[in-house]
Order: C-alpha cells, then sequence, then structure tokens
C-alpha cells in the first residue's frame, strides 16, 4: 500500500528523520493560510499524488510571496498531473504539501528495500540524489552503495556511518545521516514498509540533513496490525475497479486491452493473459478468483470485469483443485444471468468435478462456448472479440 | 526414490483443526499412502484429541517424539504461520511445507534469520505444497490429475503447475514428483534447490520448470543448469503480458525497477540451454517432443 509524501514525512519524524516544516492542504485557501502560519519568505507547493516524477510533470513549485502561493496552488489543485508513473490520462491532484523553503548545497539518495536474493532489509545509498534510481543503476551503477542488514542486530551505527562516508556525505554531517538511517530503517521494520525511500535527502548550507521527499510503500499482509497506516489509505489514488475487487478479496488489474479474463490462481491468470496476447488478442484485465472462492465471489468477480466498457469477450479458464468446477460454473451462470451478458463468453473448464460444471453451464441455455483446453480457449475468445 | 517424499515419509499437521487444515487433511489421508503418511496433528491446547483418528499433540516436538513424524505441513492463519515455522524449525524437523497464504514479509524475514545454521529445508509459504504421484500428496494439489512417472515439475504458481501436470498426464507423461515453491518474495526452497534434487534423483528424466515476473531465482537457477544439469529442462515464464510496477496476485509477482520481466527471464533460460516455450499451452508438448528426441 502506498501512501502520500506529507504522510511518509509524519511516519519519518516520528522516528526521529528530520523533515521540513509543512501542511498538508486541500484547498486554496488552506494553502495561503498555510504559508502564512510557516512563516518565512519561500514555500514549496507540492502536489500530492501517489506517482513519482511529479516535479517534472508540473506539480512542484517555488514560490516567493503569499499571492505566488495562491496562484501556484490554483494551478496545482485540481491539474490531470501526468508523469512517467500515473498513465498518460494523469492523476488528479486532490492534495497539496505546502513546505518551507531549504538553502540547498547537496542532494543524496537514500533507500530500503526487502531484497529477495539476499533474503535480508538491504539499504541503498547514493551520491546522485534527485534522479531516479533506476536511471541511476543503470547509467552508474557504480554510484548505489548497498548494505545488508542483520535483522538480529538492526543498522549499526558504525555500518550507517560507512555508507554515509561512501556517498559523499561530509565528516561534520554524518552524525546526522547515521540518525536519519537508523530512524529509517526502525521505520521500515515496525511499520512493515517493502519499500521505503528519502530522495533527495538534502544536505543545507549549515551542514543539516534534511528528507525532502518521503515514499513508502507498505506490506498489505501486515495491515491487519497497523490501523495506523490504514488511515493513510487514500482511495481516490486507487483504480475503483480494484477498490471493489479488494472488498471481496478478489485480485483485479485493469488493463488496456479488450479480451475481459477471470482465472483461479495468480500463475496461471498471468499464463492466461500471455496466451490471449499470443494468439493476437490483448487482455483487458488480471483477475485472480482465488482458491476458495463461492459462488457469489464469482458473481461479483463478473460483474466487476463486466463494468468494463471495452470489453468484447470474456474468457474463464478455471482449473480446479480447491476450487470446484461446479461453483464457478454456478457463479457464471449467475452472473451471465445477472448482468445479461452481452458479450460473447468462453469458458474452459479443468480439474475437481469438471464434468459437473459442464453439465451445469450447457443446461443454463446460456450462448457459452466451450474451450477444451488453454490453446483451444484462447483461440475462439479471440476470434470472438475480433467478430464483435 | 522421487524428491524430498515419498510413501515412506510421515507428516504432522500444524493447524490440522481449523476448517482449511481439516479439509485437506481429510484429501491428504484419501490419497495413496496417506492414511499410513499423516501420523499426527498440532494444535495447541488440542493435544489429546484427535481429528479423523489422526492423533493432536500440543506442540510440534511432542508430535515428532510420539509419532515419529518428520515433516509438517502448515495451514496456521498468517499471523501465526511464521511461528508455526519456528516450532518446526526448533524441532530439527527434516522438512516444513507451509501452505498459508498472506504471512507478512517481515515475519519471513525473521524466520529466515532463524533458519540460519538449521537442516530444516522450508517449502513455501504461499504454495500449493509437494506430491509423489501414487505415494503421497502433502498439500492443498488435486490428487487426481497426477500420474506417476519420470518428469520432475518445479513451479512458482498453483494452479499453473496444476496446467502443467494436467498436461503431462493427458500425454501419458507421468510425474516423478511436483513442487510448488509458492509466489511470495521471502521463502525457502528456490527453484535453484529443487533442480538440484531432481538433477540427482534416479528416478527423474527431465523437468519442467514454471517460473513468473519478479526477482531473479529463475536466472540463478538457468545459469546453474548450463553447467551443471545432466537431464532437459522445459520452460516457462508466465507475466510476459504484465505491466511494470502492478504487483500480479503473488507478492513475488512485480516487475520493478526494470528487473524480473518475463521477456529478460525467457532470454536468460534459452542463453542457459532449456527448452523455453511461450505458450503455456505447449508445455507438455515440448517435453514430448524432447524426450522423442
Amino acid at each position: 500500500m502506498k501512501i502520500h509524501e506529507y504522510q511518509g514525512k509524519e511516519i519519518l519524524r516520528q522516528f526521529g528523520v528530520p523533515t521540513p516544516r509543512g501542511l498538508a492542504c486541500f484547498t486554496v485557501d488552506e494553502a495561503v493560510a498555510a504559508a502564512q502560519q510557516l512563516g518565512g519568505s519561500v514555500w514549496v507547493v507540492k502536489a500530492q499524488i501517489h506517482a513519482g516524477g511529479r516535479g517534472k510533470g508540473g506539480g512542484v513549485k517555488v514560490v516567493r510571496s503569499p499571492e505566488e502561493v495562491k496562484l501556484a496552488a490554483q494551478h496545482i489543485l485540481g491539474m490531470h498531473l501526468v508523469t512517467h508513473q500515473t498513465g498518460k490520462d494523469g492523476q488528479v491532484v486532490r492534495r497539496l504539501l505546502i513546505e518551507e523553503g531549504m538553502q540547498i548545497t547537496q542532494e543524496f539518495y537514500l533507500g530500503m528495500v526487502v531484497d529477495r536474493s539476499s533474503q535480508r532489509v538491504v539499504v541503498l545509498a547514493s551520491s546522485e540524489g534527485g534522479m531516479e534510481i533506476e536511471e541511476v543503476a543503470k547509467h552508474h551503477p557504480e554510484k548505489i552503495h548497498k548494505l545488508r542488514i542483520d535483522p538480529a542486530a538492526g543498522l549499526l551505527a558504525t555500518e550507517a556511518a560507512q555508507i554515509a562516508k561512501k556517498i559523499g556525505i561530509p565528516d561534520a554531517a554524518i552524525t546526522e545521516v547515521v540518525i536519519a538511517l537508523q530512524g529509517l530503517y526502525r521505520a521500515f521494520v515496525e511499520k512493515d514498509a517493502m519499500l521505503a525511500e528519502i530522495n533527495p535527502l538534502v544536505l543545507t548550507a549549515d551542514n543539516h540533513v534534511i528528507a525532502l521527499d518521503a515514499k513508502f510503500n507498505f506490506d498489505s499482509n501486515a495491515l491487519y496490525r497497523h490501523p495506523e497506516i490504514i488511515a493513510y489509505r487514500d482511495l481516490d489514488e486507487e483504480d475503483p475497479a480494484e477498490i471493489e475487487a479488494s472488498k471481496f478479496d478478489l485480485s483485479y488489474i485493469s488493463l488496456d486491452g479488450d479480451i475481459g479474463c477471470l482465472v483461479n490462481g495468480a500463475g496461471l491468470a498471468m499464463a492466461t493473459m500471455d496466451i490471449i496476447k499470443l494468439y493476437g488478442g490483448s487482455p483487458a484485465n488480471f483477475l485472480d478468483v482465488g482458491g476458495g472462492a463461492t459462488t457469489e465471489k464469482v458473481t461479483e468477480a463478473f460483474k466487476l470485469m463486466l463494468k468494463n466498457p471495452n470489453i468484447k469477450a470474456i474468457l474463464v479458464n478455471i482449473f480446479g483443485g480447491i476450487m470446484k468446477c461446479d461453483v464457478i460454473a454456478e457463479g457464471v451462470v449467475a452472473a451471465a444471468r445477472e448482468v445479461s451478458l452481452s458479450v460473447p463468453l468462453v469458458v474452459r473448464l479443468e480439474g475437481t468435478n469438471v464434468d459437473l460444471g459442464k453439465k451445469i453451464l450447457a443446461e443454463s441455455g446460456l450462448p457459452i462456448i466451450s474451450g477444451s483446453d488453454m490453446a483451444d480457449a484462447a483461440e475462439k475468445v479471440v476470434a470472438a472479440a475480433r467478430s464483435k | 526414490m522421487s524428491i524430498l517424499i515419498n510413501k515412506n515419509t510421515r507428516v504432522m499437521t500444524q493447524g490440522m483443526t481449523g476448517k482449511v487444515g481439516q479439509f485437506h487433511t481429510q484429501n491428504c489421508i484419501a490419497y495413496a499412502n496417506g492414511e499410513n503418511c499423516f501420523v499426527a496433528g498440532v494444535t495447541p491446547k488440542k493435544g489429546g484429541q484427535n481429528f479423523e483418528g489422526v492423533p493432536i499433540y500440543n506442540s510440534v516436538l511432542e508430535a515428532k517424539q510420539q509419532t515419529g513424524a518428520t515433516v509438517s505441513v502448515i495451514y496456521v492463519p498468517p499471523p501465526y504461520a511464521a511461528a508455526a515455522i519456528d516450532e518446526a524449525i526448533e524441532a530439527d524437523l527434516d522438512l516444513v511445507i507451509c501452505i498459508t497464504e498472506g504471512i507478512p514479509v517481515h515475519d519471513m524475514l525473521k524466520t529466515r534469520y532463524k533458519m540460519q545454521g538449521k537442516r530444516t529445508l522450508l517449502i513455501g509459504p504461499n504454495c500449493p505444497g509437494l506430491i509423489t504421484p501414487d505415494e503421497i500428496k502433502i498439500g492443498i494439489m488435486p490428487g487426481h490429475i497426477h500420474r506417476k512417472g519420470r518428469i520432475g515439475v518445479v513451479s512458482r504458481s498453483g494452479t499453473l503447475t496444476y496446467e502443467a501436470v494436467g498436461q503431462l498426464t493427458a500425454l501419458g507423461l507421468g510425474q516423478s514428483s511436483c513442487v510448488g515453491i509458492g509466489g511470495d518474495p521471502i521463502n525457502g526452497l528456490k527453484h535453484l534447490d529443487v533442480m538440484k534434487l531432481f538433477n540427482d534423483d534416479t528416478e527423474t528424466d527431465a523437468v519442467i520448470m514454471v517460473g513468473e515476473i519478479g526477482g531473479s531465482d529463475e536466472e540463478e537457477c538457468a545459469r546453474w543448469i548450463k553447467d551443471n544439469m545432466k537431464k532437459p529442462v522445459v520452460g516457462f515464464i508466465a507475466g510476459i503480458t504484465a505491466p511494470p510496477g502492478k504487483r500480479m496476485g503473488h507478492a513475488g509477482a512485480i516487475i520493478s525497477g526494470g528487473q524480473g520481466g518475463a521477456d529478460d527471464k525467457l532470454a536468460v533460460m534459452e542463453e542457459c540451454g532449456i527448452h523455453i516455450t511461450r505458450n503455456p499451452a505447449e508445455m507438455g508438448r515440448v517435453m514430448q517432443k524432447i524426450l522423442k528426441g
């Protein structure tokens, strides 16, 4: 689960990582009031969306008067901010962060990830702050320093100091970077993060370090023990179809094709998308109904998929293990009736109770096209979508 | 032979008395030699009771001492599952298979750390388990699609494993053992570990390796295969069409930072001599072609 920058900074402050003084706002008036409350003569008006690359997209403005704060807030609030992470339609800006301006002398990168190959939390640090770390990794991999953390000992001050030196932090600021790194690590572990980034961590003229940005991604499997993180969830940042899906414990992701897929199991769902593509079609979604789906769950999954106006045909691909084919078949029939299905439906059933499942489909009187195996089903659904 | 488990394996079930544990324990007992293989259940505070005639113990250690079970399968709910793995490792079992889906990653990081220096092997979490056809089934896969034979299957996914197995069985190609290693980023045995076991198994002639986007486990396995594998390997990677940055159901199935894409994985696998297919419906037929030479 992702959160906004201002929320990430709240977490950083709780763990002793210095951040600029700032206030989150929802309206232009609030933005102007925030600038006045913060005082000073330079402010930064920052669009709050979950995607990165906001500065390049015009979502961050440095301003020097309350009037400029107002103009910047008016401009940014409500804009469709397009970045390399939002897709071409961009993301509507509904929240702002107003911060005090900073005298910056240098920018660094600090990050943490759960690294699957070492099975540890790994610290990433670089002198190339303010850039996408993926770009640094591509062009200057030697400028990224990594440190695997021993879970029993945590991040030691000596280790943190070493990595700070490697990225060129001046001696006078090492202690503050150690505190920031250790705070970030504690936040990472205690809040069950999968990814955390301070990019950039800036060095001020008087050798203080400050987290100018904050990005967190939390483990959705651990949210049950973090109500304070769930409270940060912003539904405006999520795909409505994916929100609807999560209510029914379905795993759904919108794609830009025209063939809807309903599959049990994540791997088979991906493979189903792949085979549609292989046969010349294009999947409209990833949809995994999971292992223990009920008739109701399948019906909801079906309804969800059909909300997509681009859908020209549907492929149901089920390999029943825990999930019985007759349960799927009943769900498909119920859903097709409820939504008065108007696009071709191809169903491929295999596994537990397959004959019973096929019988339910055949006796339903619905115009269901049967696929004998995955390839046959894919071929048929692509043909059906083309003829629509 | 087969790998990891056979008809003589003795298994305890952690979380046997829950709804999921009960359902799958019944199915595992009903499969092949299951009645003799599944000898104990573990549920704290329910020691002394039994389920379907299988005695329940309060702890893993007690179950091991009383029944001689050396393998455990875990259906414990996510918040407590990592602790269940820890207990099985503490009791020095040979093998732990964790079916549970949705364990917090930081819990698994701690568990993996505790496993250092221990001999216990872990499969999963978030996996279907493993099966040696006609001998023993430990996990949630449908037993009836399998057939005894000489092809090994290793996969990160559940139903896609069934798909591979179903294709093999339909072509008359049986399986030696099928291992689902699970879709989580922090887990036990990787493709590579299972591949080594298949390479050494005298009853396995060839292997189907099913991977998916995310991480670099398949690449690591492929490089090992290039230099060491004595048997043909057929490979498929799910997620060629998956967009970057979107988690495809499994916690581990995400293309991030430009890494973990299916095309890159397939390219490395092909370079390393694996017979790759981009068509998930062709895994069985590619294997059949290779075996016919």
